[in-house]
């Protein structure tokens, strides 16, 4: 028995039919959000991050009738190569991607980070990220990245302390 | 060397942001028509016979469209290792076989509409196994009266090298230069030891994935995570006995490989189900999977011997290796070997003996892994190195700097031990080895912190070690590059070389570009596509800069010339001497500069048309290694016997880094897998050989909460037989893990361990062995 759902993708809503075990990963997948990785389909490795009502989560750890009625975040909302964001801009510039399969999910979890808190320190963002599995880039260079974000995102709001 | 405009230069990976922006690009991407979902059944057993198979059930269930057993599939024996051709690898495979060799091995796969349908349908095919003993000990394959594991008739090894499978004996090498007795008689002292390289998966966060339609001419199209597609289109067309030219090869971008996707290993079933339904198949491992299934460092005993003089000078380096390929003989050589080649002539010593055994046994297999042997056997060769020192009296820095080879020098064993046969004699042009340990004794505070004391319960040491590789396979690897100009004064650079994550697409563009006197952007990079792009060997044996790197230089010298010729014809002069190009132009003193776009417009469409365009290839005679030197910093709680490492230092010479940023990327990203794989990663096996923690929650790789500082100083060197200077840096940085980290857990606490990983249990019970002193 099909259900029916409504999410707002990216700031449009969508409506769906889906058969109700189907996960949120899956369903933006075949919607065409196919940023959201599948790296593991058990909660352990962040590919599939999205945001949920702004929280950052990974979407294969639900169904997507638990997200019935919630605003979704996923990459493909952020930013696109001709208007990047910040974050995005910044993981290029240092090069904190490699294979870049990871890194979807990773910018949501930065992004979630750096909504909540602008300014974080080394530790925070080690927090924040301890979910997002690389196993490309020893991490050394995201965490560069992250810094180099949350410093011109605080300067463009006007924020100039360090 | 003449100065760089972008070499050198650590311009954006040219991938990076669309990546960063999630733009579809990899294989679970591609846009097929509903593809079928497919899905194999793994074995329960670790060694059995197949006495019965009854598909029917599944075969009735609506929805599936293919299932597959030993049955109704071609029975070709091949070998999965994504090798040149012959492949130094037995063939010992079948697509399915009518016995299983490992828990995981795989026993039938279906197709079905949906992943749903394919699961149900794997549990509807009835086996009837007849369980055979196992071989779950590498240490005892070989014993009389041990169950033979390739019992098969068609087994057998392709190049002429030791094989005998009714033995368990996969591989074996042998190889001595001067005479071992004499360098035991002269040692003052000698040291020796056995250190296990245990278990490990390497963890691509994309696991193995490969798709598969046919295209509107009937041929096969497959779109596979691999780092070979040359030799995946290869072992495909003759695993499944169809012609090569049916077949095309596409890797996307992938979601990183280490090694384990040097092995074709879905290819030949995706093809097979494609066939058989007609319908486009997608087959993609589960985490599970990865972990079971796919591939594995080999485990490897190493056992050592070295003798020194009280002068500090070595007589002595005698190794022996015992090495566990698994079920499968998948590199079961190769791998083995370097395990001597790239690591025993890191040291001057005229006494040296390899002696290398792989064995099957009914456990995971075996594969590349980024390291290739050296990873396991520099554990033995770099602990033992400071056990000497010990016993000498000196500072491990110092006994490094008095032994190791130098530029100028050689080693009997470049000649002596090669891939799975003879290696060639090369004379070390490049070594920067002096400046790595003298610049990473600093960073880390060695001398200091050598004399420091160390009581109480929690103890800080520090450790070093050295390191070396090679770049690439001599006389044996090739890769070929395509280059031609298009209107706008861009290029087409098309190359078999295989980008899996690394980089390589970006400083080749930079290579070009570099010559043609234009920016990265101006290259547009279209590589591994079997139909579209000329052959390379793939991404392994640390072979791409290094290799592809000299065919891209070869052909964009060619279009160069080619350019010149134009450009003679424009000025109406008849040599080319003097001519530059630079700022996207041809430039020549006393002549107005010709734009780019204007040469190629007059090629296309002027005048003696024609389409300016080159194409390389490249092989090599040597293999000159990068030299690395690691330092860490560890702190062993003696009461809980954790250990925490506080900093990391890797010195890298890598030659010239053409991208600096990346260069840095590639250690980092080979030092944090060799910490991880020394402080948690491992195969927890029961006594019926299956692994208990295929899961990331159970098989921990580092996260970034686990990071200890890590720092990466690039030593510049120039290698002139590299392009621009460059050799190869992708793999060294692995090795260090387990022996620095043993070391620097020696120095703080006094204990000695000689198996990974270096958890609390483990220190705790050395610390209880030692009397907790
Ligand atoms: S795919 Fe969701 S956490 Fe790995
Ligand atoms: S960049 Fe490859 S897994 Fe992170």
């Amino acid at each position: 028995m099909k259900k029916n759902l409504k999410l707002q993708i990216n700031g449009t809503w969508k409506e769906f039919s889906i058969e109700p075990g189907t996960l949120l990963l899956d369903l933006l997948r075949t919607a065409g959000y196919q940023g959201v990785k599948d790296g593991c389909r058990e909660g352990e490795c962040g590919a599939c991050t999205v945001h949920i009502d702004g929280r950052p989560i990974n979407s294969c750890t639900l169904f997507a009738l638990q997200a019935d009625g919630r605003s979704i975040t996923t990459i493909e909302g952020l930013g696109n190569p001709d208007h990047p964001h910040p974050i995005q801009e910044a993981f290029v510039e240092t090069g904190a991607v490699q294979c870049g399969f990871c890194i979807p999910g990773k910018i949501m979890s930065v992004k979630a980070l750096l909504d909540r808190n602008p300014d974080p320190d080394e530790h925070q963002i080690r927090e924040a990220l301890s979910g997002n599995l690389c196993r490309c880039t020893g991490y050394v260079k995201q965490i560069e990245a992250v810094k180099l974000a949350a410093r011109r995102i605080r300067e463009k709001k006007g924020d100039h302390h360090e | 060397m003449s100065k760089t405009r972008l070499v050198g230069k650590s311009v954006p990976k040219i991938d990076g942001i669309t990546l960063s922006c999630g733009m579809p690009k990899f294989v679970e991407d591609m846009p097929l028509k509903n593809p079928l979902c497919a899905r194999i059944l793994p074995s329960p057993y670790a060694h059995a016979v197949i006495e019965d198979i009854d598909t029917s059930d599944a075969e009735k269930l609506p929805g599936v469209l293919a299932v597959l057993t030993h049955k109704n599939v071609p029975r070709i024996v091949h070998t999965t290792a994504g090798q040149g051709y012959p492949e130094p690898s037995p063939y010992d495979t079948f697509i399915l076989d009518r016995k299983v060799r490992f828990v995981g091995d795989r026993v039938a796969v279906v197709a079905a509409e949906t992943p749903e349908i394919a699961d149900e349908a794997l549990s509807l095919i009835r086996v009837r196994y007849r369980e055979l003993p196992s071989v779950l000990d590498p240490w005892k394959a070989m014993d009389p009266g041990a169950p033979v594991i390739h019992d098969e008739p068609e087994a057998y090894h392709p190049i002429s090298a030791k094989y005998d499978p009714q033995r368990n004996l996969a591989a074996e090498v042998k190889a001595v230069a001067g005479d071992l007795a004499a360098g035991e008689k002269e040692a003052d002292f000698l040291v020796e030891g056995t250190y296990h390289a245990h278990y490990a998966q390497h963890c691509p966060i994309e696991t193995h994935i490969c798709a598969g339609e046919l295209d509107h001419n009937n041929r096969l199209v497959l779109y596979t995570s691999t780092q070979v597609p040359f030799h995946a289109r290869r072992i495909t067309a003759q695993a499944l006995g169809i012609p090569l030219k049916r077949i095309r090869v596409i890797k996307p971008r992938i979601g990183g490989g280490f090694g384990a996707k040097q092995e074709v290993l879905l290819e030949d079933l995706t093809a097979l189900l494609v066939l058989t339904t007609r319908r486009p198949v997608v087959l993609k491992l589960s985490r599970q999977e990865e972990f079971l299934s796919s591939r594995t460092r080999h485990q490897m005993f190493t056992t050592m011997k070295i003798g020194a003089k009280k002068d500090g000078s070595l007589t002595l380096m005698d190794m022996k290796v015992l090495s566990n390929t698994g079920a499968y003989g998948s590199h079961a050589l190769t791998v083995m070997s370097n395990a001597g080649s790239k690591v025993l002539p890191l040291y001057r010593c005229s006494n040296i003996g390899f002696h290398g055994k792989t064995v099957y046994t009914n456990l995971p297999v075996g594969g590349a892994y980024r390291g290739y042997g050296a990873t396991q056997s520099y554990f033995a060769q770099e602990c033992l190195i400071d056990e000497m020192a010990e016993k000498l009296g000196m500072d491990p820095v110092d006994f490094r700097l008095q032994n190791h080879i130098r530029t100028g020098e050689t080693s009997p064993i470049f000649k002596a031990l090669g891939e799975g046969r003879e290696g060639n004699e090369m004379y070390i042009q490049s070594c920067g080895i002096i400046e790595c340990i003298n610049l990473g004794a600093q960073e880390i505070g060695w001398r200091e912190k050598r004399m420091s004391v160390r009581e109480g319960r929690f103890r800080r040491g520090v450790g070093m070690c050295s390191l070396m590789q090679g770049s690439s396979i001599p006389d044996i690897d090739m890769g070929s590059v395509y280059i031609k100009i298009n209107d706008d004064g861009s290029f087409n650079m098309n190359l078999g070389a295989t980008d899996l994550g690394t980089g390589s697409d970006t400083i080749f563009a930079q290579m070009a570009a570099e010559i043609l006197g234009v920016e990265s952007e101006d290259i547009i990079v279209y590589s591994s596509d079997t139909d579209m792009t000329p052959f390379d060997v793939g991404a392994y044996a640390s072979s791409t800069t290094y290799l592809s790197g000299q065919a891209v230089i070869k052909s964009a010298e060619a279009v160069r010339a080619q350019i010149f010729s134009v450009a003679c014809e424009i000025w109406g002069v008849t040599s080319t001497e003097g001519m530059e190009l630079r700022e996207h132009c041809v430039n020549l003193s006393g002549k107005d500069p010709i734009l780019l776009s204007k040469i190629a417009c007059h090629s296309l469409y002027a005048h003696n048309q024609h389409q300016i365009a080159g194409n390389e290839s490249h092989i090599t005679k040597v293999s000159p290694p990068p030299f690395s030197a690691h330092f860490a910093e560890v702190e062993v709680d003696t009461l809980t016997g954790a250990v925490r490492v506080l900093k990391y230092v890797a010195a890298i010479d890598c030659g010239t880094a053409i991208n600096p940023r990346l260069a840095e990327g590639q250690t980092e990203g080979a030092v944090a897998n060799g910490i991880s794989y020394a402080m948690w990663e491992q195969y927890v096996f029961n006594d019926k050989g299956r692994m208990l923690n295929p899961s990331f929650n159970h098989y921990h790789i580092m996260r970034t909460c686990d990071m200890p500082e890590i720092k990466t100083i690039l030593v510049p060197t120039y290698e002139p037989t590299g392009p621009f200077g460059a050799k190869s840096v992708s793999e060294i940085s692995i090795n260090g893990g387990l022996p620095v980290l043993a070391n620097a857990i020696y120095h703080a606490a006094g204990i000695r361990l000689k198996e990974g990983p270096f958890t609390p249990d483990r220190v705790l019970a050395a610390l209880k062995k030692k009397g907790n002193g």
